[in-house]
C-alpha cells in the first residue's frame, strides 16, 4: 500500500500494521520521517533538537528484536517526537529557555520510560513557548515555529512544535503538555487530534513544572485511533507523582466503536461567547455544523449553560502564574543551567542569572505570581480565585448531570499571525478562553478537527467529559472524525524557493 | 488597586528578577492592564465556598520507607555551573 517515501504520512495504527507484518522495517520509517523533516523543517521550526543517533539505535534495535522473532509492543518503532519539556536521560531538555541551555537530565520522565518501554523511536525535541508559557510558540528562545497550512501564521502553543511536527508529518506521533489549553489549542490551529487527560491520569514525574495543579501530559496525533493508542501507553498511576491516579487505565482502543446512538451532548453557550463577545463566525459556523453531524449520527444535542465559566480567565491568570512563580524559584544558577558570569555576591548572581535567562513572558508571570501572592493581597487575589475555581468545577459537575459530553470550540479564532498578538498579553490570554476551564476543573479534554476557514486554515472541535471518561471522548470523537473527511486533509508547508539548504540535523 | 513603578521594584526583588528602567516602566503597564482583568473576580460572593487547590481525589499519599536508588554524587553535580569538593559553588554569602 505505501512506499517508503511516503510512510511519514501514515498514522501510527497503519505504520504498526506494516511494521507487524514486516512490510516495513522501522529503520525505513525512520528514515522516511527525517527525509520529510530534511524537506520542510527549514520552514516550520517545529524541532529544537533532532536526536538522530538515538533514534537510528532504537530502531535498529526493534528490528533487530523483531528479526529474533521476540514479541514487541504494538507501537514499537512508530517514531514520536517529544516536546522539550520532558526530562530526558543524555539527551538536552530545555524548555525553550536559555536558563536551561546545556541541561542534559541524569533521569527519565516517567512518560519518557513508558515511550521507551513501549519501544517508541525519539525523533526530536519540539518547540514550545518558554516554560509552557503562551498560546503561540513565539515566546521560544529558540524562534517561533510557523503554522504548516499558512507559513505566516502562528501554530498555537505552547505545544506548537509538536501540533506543527504532527500536521506537517515531520512524525507520525507527538506528545505536549497542556495547563491551560497548550495541546488542544495548537492540535486546533494545526488541523490535528490532541488530548488532555484528566488531571492525575498520566504521572507528572519528571515534566518540567509550570503549573502543577494544572499541568497535564497527552498526545498529539494525525487521527483518533493514534490518540487512543498513545494515550495507553502513557496513562497509568506512578508513586513518584502524589497526584496520580491510582485507577487502571482501559484499553482504550476498545471505546471506538462507531456508535453514539442516545449520547447527550451540551454545547457550552460560555465556550461560543466569553463575557458577551462571540467566537469569530467561521468557528461558531463549523461547530454547529458538528453538532448538527452529532444529532445525524443519534447524539441527543442541547444548549447548556455554565455561567462561571465566563471568570475563567482571571481565575486562570491568578493561579497559574503563582503556582509558577514557586516552580521556577528552582532556576537560580547554582545546581543546574544557565549562571549569569556578572555576579556580585549571591543575590545579584540570582537577579542577574534570571533577568539575563528568562524571556519576558517568563518573567511577566512570575512578577504577576509574585505580587498576587505578596502579603495583603493574597486573600484578594489568590484565595478568591481558588474559590470560584470551585465555582468552576461545581458549574461542570452540574452539566455533567444531563450530558454525557459537553462541546464547543476550541479556539476563537483560526491561527492568528506572527506577531499579530505578540505586544499584547492580555489579547493573547483570551485566545485560551475555551480551553483554560477544562484546566481548572481537571476535566479530560480533546481537540478534534471540525473544518475548515474560507482561507482553508483548520478549525477543532473541542470534547470534554467529566473525570475519567477519555473513552467516552474518544468514542464521540471517533464517530465524528469517521463520519467526515477533516482528518484526511494534510498540510502542504513547502515553500517553493532556490537554493533551498538542508535543515541542520544535530545530536545532543 | 494600581501597581507604581516602585511596587514593580520591589516585587522584582521578592521574585530575584532584575529590570532595566524600560522593563520596569512596560512591566507596570502591562501588570495593571492584567491585574485590572482581575477586579471582576469581587462581583461574585464566594463567602462560604471552599478553594479548590487541586483537582483529584486523592490526599495523604504514602508509600512504604524503603530505601531505593537515588542520584550519584556525580550525576548531581553534572550540570553544574560551577563545583567544588562534590559540592555546588555559589558566590561568597558571609563575609
Amino acid at each position: 500500500m505505501s512506499t517508503s517515501s511516503s510512510l511519514h504520512e501514515l498514522t501510527a495504527a497503519e505504520l504498526a500494521d506494516l511494521l507487524a507484518r514486516k512490510e516495513v522495517s522501522a529503520r525505513e520509517a525512520l528514515d522516511a520521517v527525517y527525509a520529510r523533516v530534511e524537506e520542510v523543517e527549514e520552514d516550520l521550526h517545529s524541532f529544537v533538537l533532532l536526536t538522530r543517533e538515538t533514534a537510528e539505535r532504537q530502531a535498529a534495535e526493534v528490528d533487530e528484536a523483531r528479526a529474533k522473532g521476540e514479541p514487541l509492543p504494538p507501537l514499537a518503532g512508530v517514531p514520536i517526537a517529544l516536546k522539550d519539556i520532558y526530562c530526558t536521560k543524555g539527551i538536552p531538555t530545555t524548555c525553550c529557555s536559555r536558563i536551561l541551555e546545556g541541561f542534559v537530565p541524569p533521569y527519565d520522565a516517567d512518560v519518557i520510560e513508558r515511550c521507551r518501554a513501549h519501544r517508541l523511536v525519539f525523533v526530536g525535541k519540539t518547540n514550545m513557548d518558554e516554560f509552557a508559557m503562551g498560546s503561540s510558540t513565539e515566546n521560544s528562545a529558540f524562534g517561533p515555529t510557523r503554522n504548516p497550512w499558512d507559513l505566516d501564521r502562528v501554530p498555537g502553543g505552547s505545544s506548537g512544535g509538536s501540533a506543527a511536527a504532527v500536521a506537517a508529518s515531520e512524525t507520525v506521533l507527538a506528545m505536549g503538555t497542556d495547563t491551560g489549553g497548550s495541546i488542544r489549542q495548537p492540535a486546533s490551529l494545526c488541523g490535528v487530534v490532541g488530548l488532555k487527560p484528566t488531571y492525575g491520569r498520566v504521572s507528572r514525574y519528571g515534566v518540567i513544572a509550570y503549573a502543577s495543579s494544572l499541568d497535564q501530559v497527552g498526545p498529539i496525533t494525525k487521527d483518533v485511533r493514534d490518540c487512543a493508542l498513545l494515550l495507553g501507553a502513557l496513562a497509568g498511576h506512578d508513586p513518584r507523582d502524589s497526584t496520580s491516579l491510582p485507577d487502571p487505565p482501559p484499553n482504550y482502543t476498545r471505546a471506538l466503536t462507531g456508535e453514539i446512538k442516545g449520547l447527550r451532548v451540551g454545547l457550552v453557550k460560555e465556550f461560543m461567547e466569553y463575557q458577551g463577545v462571540g467566537v469569530a463566525p467561521e468557528v461558531a459556523e463549523a461547530v454547529k455544523a458538528a453538532i448538527a453531524r452529532f444529532e445525524e449520527l443519534g447524539a441527543v444535542c442541547r444548549e447548556v449553560s455554565l455561567p462561571h465559566l465566563n471568570y475563567s480567565i482571571p481565575v486562570y491568570y491568578i493561579l497559574a502564574p503563582a503556582e509558577a512563580s514557586s516552580n521556577l524559584a528552582r532556576y537560580d544558577g547554582v545546581q543546574y543551567g544557565y549562571r549569569s558570569a556578572d555576579a556580585d555576591g549571591i543575590i545579584e548572581m540570582y537577579r542577574n542569572t534570571r533577568n539575563e535567562g528568562f524571556g519576558a513572558e517568563v518573567k511577566r508571570r512570575i512578577m504577576l505570581g509574585t505580587y498576587t501572592l505578596s502579603a495583603g493581597y493574597y486573600d484578594a487575589y489568590y484565595l478568591k480565585a481558588a474559590q470560584v475555581r470551585t465555582l468552576i468545577r461545581r458549574d461542570f459537575d452540574a452539566a455533567f448531570e444531563d450530558c454525557d459530553v459537553l462541546v464547543g470550540p476550541v479556539s476563537p479564532t483560526v491561527a492568528f499571525r506572527l506577531g499579530e498578538k505578540a505586544d499584547d498579553p492580555v489579547q493573547m490570554y483570551l485566545s485560551d478562553v475555551c480551553t483554560i476551564p477544562v484546566n481548572l476543573g481537571g476535566l479530560p479534554g480533546m481537540s478534534i478537527p471540525c473544518g475548515f476557514s474560507p482561507d482553508g486554515l483548520p478549525i477543532g472541535l473541542q470534547l470534554v467529559g467529566p473525570p475519567l471518561a477519555e473513552e467516552t471522548l474518544l468514542r464521540a470523537a471517533h464517530a465524528f472524525e469517521q463520519s467526515g473527511q477533516f482528518h484526511r486533509r494534510r498540510a502542504v508547508p513547502v515553500r517553493q524557493r532556490k537554493g533551498r539548504r538542508s535543515a541542520v540535523v544535530r545530536e545532543g | 488597586m494600581k501597581l507604581t513603578p516602585e511596587q514593580v521594584e520591589h516585587v522584582a526583588l521578592l521574585g530575584r528578577i532584575k529590570l532595566t528602567e524600560e522593563e520596569r516602566e512596560l512591566f507596570t503597564t502591562q501588570l495593571n492592564s492584567i491585574i485590572s482583568h482581575f477586579e471582576q473576580l469581587q462581583q461574585l460572593d464566594t463567602s462560604g465556598v471552599p478553594p479548590m487547590s487541586h483537582a483529584v481525589p486523592v490526599s495523604d499519599v504514602f508509600r512504604e520507607d524503603e530505601p531505593g536508588e537515588s542520584l550519584s554524587t556525580e550525576e548531581a553535580l553534572q550540570n553544574a555551573p560551577e563545583q567544588a569538593r562534590d559540592c555546588f559553588q555559589v558566590p561568597r554569602v558571609i563575609e
